[in-house]
């Protein structure tokens, strides 16, 4: 059922829009002739509608999420009920900073606390989500390179493990792109990376512990081979869950950095965003960071801009980005203190690593045996695709039959069948027996019973739908039936 | 622990499971050099009595003030059920629905999202949700010069949003396109199409209404750049259209008829003011230009048993699975913000958001009268939407400095990106203020000239 289906011509709410005024005093040619076909509906209709919509849903508030490279954790309320009070909500973005000292305190905090949790000399919060702050951090290779005339550099390396906004990203900063292989332990293949760089390298990009679910042993030679041929590395911050307060980027010799605060720090996902991608830079490429920044003399806040920081790459977006996110994150990072961030990476770990090894109790196969996990891992089911004709799509539409979200799928390429799994720290022990106990008796349907598994899910409100038909017979919206 | 469920127990008997000592040693891995010796800028943690102590004093210092300002971010009534329904867990803590048969709540919303903004619009295809409306004009202009496939130059007016501007230019710099400003007319603050410069251009950007809330003659833009061989890019406030003529409407009747692509901010359909986010971007355009958009596309379909589902569609454009031929880098988007949108939509229906139109034009008419009878006269002859120039006689951050001692924000300073206006405020009222309000602001108005 659609909102259109409810709706009926001449319903509406009248408590929540002024009463009708004429309007004669516009032209003609520049008015609407017909009312936009939105549906006519009542208020009860609406919130009936959209509550059971909502029901469709998985989510962490209902369901075990672990979702790789995601960090489904749980997103404390008070984030969402601290970042609404009405004074917040109601603020205007271009109103003078001195109407506004309270909530740029809170980005001053943040600020400092973020530049402490990547060990970076400076933090802009301004982009928007994780792709948004990749694309901050590369435009400031980029200004970087071309500040000191260095024109030759062309080239951004990726390894093949790469989250694909990296190598999108690169593009949209005027990069071209080369792939650099992972070695059989899960690392860069550094003899590959030391073939790959020279003049042409503008810099390389890196997630650390990598999409493959552990951390880059060699960083420190890499960073070498990287920084002797003049190139910048970028931490790609998807995975920072793992190491927060351990391990700093900017103690790995990062130059530029983003963070998922949407990931890391708990803000929600919102069923595809809003996030929040911070960037952190070293010394050097303090003078390009985006603006505005939040700077304070004295007892007081202001926001920094192009007189301020003159070479800066320049605005990401029409205000500060998405501050109500950037709200729920100091909010999140204040109840956790010092304290509580350094738990988050050591059970995140502790989580992953548990979850790891009951599952290869129980029969599975992890894509690195030998490594330790650090938040996440990755379990390939190649074997019990060539066995049984399983894969990991259909062992992941079991699983919701089972009530778990799925782990990541067919991410990253390069392992086959895999199930990339990220429990994060605030699941409890019983959740990650029950995940396991799950996953042993879809293996056991595997083997017994396998169209059972294929032809699954079968308790969600649809079945497994047919993405051909999607693409191929476009339905966009609903005045495109029948189309 | 905060937000961590471990027993002591727990602990010891999943550390036996895994073979390992203790947590330390799951970080053995990492080399002992990089290992850091701790937080030491965060301070120790907080209750939840403690921090909403601590946000509570910080919200009172900001304190609440009588907006009568737009410039791109409006004050508008939000029905109280939005962000009631918006703040259930299953839409806010939810992620990009991957898994389609266990997100079909999400992925209705955005498909309903997609169904009324092109009712606005007028346009034929809408995307998810981009980041804001200023990163939607730099993706429209990306999208538009891919299309073209010759043309790299893409004419932009000063009547486009001075940050709006700036942002796209961040986004196309590197890719070769140049951004040809177009100046606009003195006297009626709207762009003479036949001032615009011969050439082979991707794209003209019309802004409706624009900047200085004036509308502009979108019908003579479309077909001018029609008749050159560009796209026409349309960047709209989404409520105005409950009004206005839709951008998939411009121009003189034809087979081109109509914007390419109609962008903008979405915010003043359900998203709060909040500093100025999150909010979201549109993105709308023709059917043609499906496959040039960037960013999320929900279709309908059916399952196995053909029941009607909705699912993620056209993917081969995003960056999972194209990568560096991707149309874009976005991955996470404002879906939260769009399923605030849907709401607001579907509770004030056509009428309701054509009353709140018409309420909005309708007071800054009262506005402007109110503060030209104390000397502040509008700046540009014409039609407006929600939104004035106006002319003070002092500098405006003074003014505006003495405005917000009475706990008003003034309006918008147009000092620092139109000089050449004098002491130029941009100001606007929308159905939120009452005429006492109005009345205040003259009165306040007056004695800060
Ligand atoms: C490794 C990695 N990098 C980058 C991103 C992009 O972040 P966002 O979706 O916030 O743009 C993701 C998100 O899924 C990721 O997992």
């Amino acid at each position: 059922m659609l909102i259109a289906d409810l709706s009926r011509p001449g319903r509406n709410n009248a408590s929540q829009a002024p009463a009708a005024v004429a309007v004669n005093d516009l032209p003609a040619h520049l008015l609407r002739k017909s009312a936009p076909d939105l549906p006519q509906v009542s208020e009860m209709d609406a919130v009936r509608h959209y509550t059971r919509l909502s029901q469709k849903n998985f989510s962490i508030d209902t369901h075990f999420y672990p979702l790789g490279s995601c960090t489904m954790k749980y997103n404390p309320r008070a984030a969402n009920a601290l970042a609404m009070l009405p004074q917040f909500l109601g603020r205007h973005p271009s109103a003078d900073a001195a109407t506004g000292q309270g909530v740029l305190a809170c980005l001053y905090e943040l600020q400092e606390m973020l530049k402490d949790v990547t060990g970076m000399a400076g933090v802009s919060l301004t982009p928007m989500a994780g792709a948004h702050g990749e694309f901050a951090g590369v435009a400031m290779i980029r200004a970087y390179h071309d500040a000191r005339g260095d024109a030759a550099r062309t080239e951004i390396l990726v390894p093949d493990a790469a989250h694909g906004t990296n190598p999108a990203t690169a593009v949209m900063c005027g990069y071209s792109v080369r792939e650099i292989p992972t070695n059989r332990e899960g690392d860069v293949d550094i003899e590959a990376l030391k073939a790959a760089v020279g003049p042409h390298t503008a810099g390389l990009m890196l997630t650390n512990p990598s999409t493959l679910g552990v951390f880059e042993k060699q960083i420190q030679a890499i960073q070498q081979v990287v920084h002797e041929a003049g190139g910048l590395t970028y931490y790609d911050g998807a995975n920072l869950n793992a190491i927060l307060g351990r391990v700093k980027p900017g103690d790995m010799g990062f130059d530029v950095i983003h963070m998922n605060l949407h990931k890391t720090f708990s803000t929600p996902h919102g069923g595809g965003g809003p996030g929040a991608g911070p960037v952190g830079v070293s010394e050097r490429l303090l003078p390009f960071m985006p603006i505005p920044v939040v700077g304070k003399a004295g007892d007081s806040y202001r926001w920094l801009d192009e007189k301020d920081i003159p070479q800066s790459i320049g605005r990401m977006s029409a205000h500060m980005g998405n501050l109500g996110v950037l709200l729920r994150a100091y909010v999140y990072a204040r109840l956790l203190g010092r304290d509580g961030m350094h738990r988050v990476a050591e059970f995140a770990t502790l989580n992953a690593n548990y979850l790891m090894a009951e599952l290869r109790k129980a029969g599975f196969e992890v894509a690195y045996p030998t490594r330790r996990a650090s938040h996440e891992f990755i379990v390939s089911l190649k074997k019990l695709r060539d066995e049984t004709g399983i894969s990991a799509m259909d062992v992941a539409k079991r699983l919701l039959d089972k009530g778990f979200h799925a782990p990541t799928t067919y991410f990253p390429l390069l392992v086959p069948e895999c199930l990339l799994i990220e429990p994060t720290e605030t699941e409890s022990r019983e959740t990650l027996d029950r995940f396991v106990d799950a996953l042993k008796e879809i293996l056991h349907e595997a083997r017994t019973d396998a169209e059972l598994v294929k032809g699954a899910p079968y308790s969600t409100p649809v079945r497994r739908l047919d993405d051909v038909k999607a693409a191929r017979e476009l339905d966009l919206t609903w005045r495109m039936v029948g189309r | 622990m905060p937000f961590v469920p471990h027993t002591e127990d727990d602990i010891s008997a999943m550390l036996q499971s895994i073979g390992a000592k203790s947590i330390e040693d799951l970080f053995d891995e990492i080399p002992v050099a990089l290992q850091s010796e701790g937080l030491t800028q965060v301070p120790e943690g907080l209750s939840e009595m403690a921090v909403t102590r601590l946000m509570q004093e910080r919200a009172e210092q900001d304190g609440r003030y009588l907006n009568f300002i737009g410039a791109g971010a409006y004050e508008h009534h939000i029905p109280a059920a939005v962000w009631q329904l918006v703040s259930r867990g299953e839409f806010y803590s939810a992620y990009t629905p991957y898994q389609a048969e266990a997100s079909q709540g999400t992925l209705q919303v955005i498909y309903e999202y997609q169904s009324m903004i092109t009712a606005l619009t007028g346009m034929e295809v809408s995307n998810a949700s981009l980041y804001d409306g200023a990163t939607a004009l730099g993706e429209a202009i990306l999208m538009a010069v891919r299309a073209h496939k010759k043309a790299r130059r893409v004419l932009v007016p000063r009547t486009v949003h001075p940050i709006y501007r700036k942002v796209a230019q961040v986004m196309v710099q590197n890719q070769n396109i140049e951004l040809v400003e177009v100046d606009y007319d003195r006297a009626s603050g709207i762009v003479d199409a036949a001032s615009l410069p011969a050439g082979e251009y991707a794209a003209l950007v019309i802004p409706q209404p624009n900047f200085f809330g004036r509308l502009e003659e979108v019908d003579a833009l479309t077909d001018w750049a029609h008749a050159n061989g560009a796209l026409a890019i349309g960047i709209v406030n989404p409520l105005s259209l409950a009004l206005l003529k839709p951008p998939g409407e411009w121009g003189a009747q034809g087979a081109d008829i109509g914007a390419d692509i109609a962008v903008g901010e979405g915010q003043p359909l359900g998203c709060p003011l909040s500093s100025g986010g999150p909010y979201y971007g549109f993105m709308t355009a023709k059917m043609a230009l499906v496959r040039q958009m960037p960013g999320r596309i929900v279709g309908k379909t059916v399952d196995l048993e053909g029941k009607p589902g909705f699912a993620l569609t056209l993917q081969a454009r995003e960056q999972h699975i194209r990568r560096s031929k991707a149309t874009s880098n976005i991955c996470t988007n404002q879906g939260l913000l769009v399923t605030a949108s849907v709401m607001h939509m579907s509770l004030l229906g056509p009428q309701g958001l054509q009353n709140v139109a018409a309420s909005c034009h309708a007071n800054t008419g009262e506005l402007l009268k109110a503060v030209a009878s104390v000397g502040a006269k509008p700046v540009f002859a014409g039609p407006v939407f929600h939104e004035a120039v106006i002319q003070l006689a002092k500098p405006a951050a003074e003014v505006l400095a003495a405005l917000r001692q009475q706990k008003i924000v003034g309006g918008y300073d147009l000092a620092r990106d139109y000089p050449e206006l004098g002491n130029a405020l941009l100001v606007c009222a929308t159905e939120t203020r009452t005429a006492e309000d109005i009345a205040l602001y003259a009165k306040t108005l007056a004695a800060a000239m």
